[in-house]
């Protein structure tokens, strides 16, 4: 999808902060010099198009008092697809992906506490008969920032 | 410790965790399905806010179609634990990195600091890579690519999430 300038102005501003308020749209065509039907029908071309996967919360497992690890596993190649469907039947693994190392199968765990983390990562070790599996909790966050700022061509026409 | 929330609110925050209504009142429409006012809806979002319960709320993308076609999770040893966190705030400062993280190292795992690192191609990554080793001295670094995704989603927090038993 071929994204606009005007576009990419509403992306910078949508990602940061979604407008809470009666007339979201509004608002963000206000901050883009456009009225509220073309911001709507803007970001709705961006959501049908899948630039956008979702508006909403994201929220933060540490603030709602959970608990979220990064897990590895090493599996021969050959079994990797078997593997990763048992990881993936997991509401608590949001991402799983194949990647070039030693240790390729890598997945995230969300929990309510460390206990239940433990039990998944035991059952997987035993269902996909791989393991035991790698557990790296965070110990420090330095940066999380998942909003990507667009930079702007220079404007051809006014 | 899970947070004790309630029902009312866990209702609202189940509405917020996915995609909201496309519509041009996204709120009123919450509001509607849940009966109760819009008003509510937007200031319980707030305060969720507030509350750090969520931190951020807008629009999540597809890198992929929005023209961030590359990844890489770049891994970095620093064997001296009290150089890990001037480490790692030097490699968060990239504009490139998204997420930089200390995790536990192992005999055969020597990494402690991971940097989610992003590029328009995986050539551009490494070159990025290797102006953060550069930067930082570290050379015991290397940097994982994604070959493939098998899932990648929101965490629903709301679906199940246990009530005070004088609510259920």
């Amino acid at each position: 999808m071929n994204l606009e300038d005007i576009d990419k102005r509403i992306l910078n501003i949508i990602q940061t902060g979604f407008p809470i308020t009666h007339a979201p749209y509004t608002e963000i065509g206000e901050k883009v010099g456009v009225d509220e039907d073309e911001a709507f029908n803007r970001v709705k071309a961006m959501f049908d198009g899948g630039v956008i996967r979702r508006i909403g919360g994201s929220f933060d497992s540490r603030g709602l008092g959970w608990t979220s690890t990064l897990c590895a596993l090493k599996v021969p190649s050959d079994k990797i697809e078997e593997a990763a469907k048992v990881v993936s039947r997991y509401a608590n693994v949001t991402h799983n992906y194949e990647r070039n190392h030693e240790y390729n199968l890598w997945f995230t765990v969300i929990a309510p506490d460390t206990d239940e983390v433990d039990r998944i990562l035991k059952e997987i070790h035993r269902d996909s008969g791989f393991g035991p599996v790698r557990n790296m909790p965070l110990i420090k966050k330095f940066k999380i920032k998942v909003d990507f700022q667009f930079k702007e061509k220079k404007e051809a026409t006014a | 410790m899970k947070k004790e929330i309630k029902a009312s609110d866990v209702a609202i925050m189940k509405e917020l965790q996915g995609h909201l209504p496309m519509v041009k009142n996204p709120f009123a429409a919450i509001a509607e399905k849940l009966g109760i006012a819009e008003d509510e809806v937007i200031n319980k979002t707030r305060e969720y806010g507030e509350k750090k319960y969520y931190r951020r709320f807008g629009a999540t993308l597809r890198h992929h179609k929005a023209g961030f076609t590359a990844n890489g999770m770049g891994i970095w040893s620093v064997p001296k634990e009290e150089e890990r966190a001037p480490m790692g705030e030097l490699l968060s400062n990239r504009p490139e990195v998204s997420h930089a993280y200390e995790r536990p190292s192992f005999p055969d795992w020597p990494y402690h600091l991971f940097t989610m690192i992003h590029g328009e191609s995986e050539e551009e990554v490494l070159k990025i890579a290797k102006g953060m080793s550069e930067e930082t001295g570290i050379t015991e670094y290397d940097v994982l690519f994604s070959t493939r995704e098998f899932k990648k989603s929101s965490m629903r927090y709301f679906d199940a999430w246990p009530l005070p038993d004088n609510e259920q």
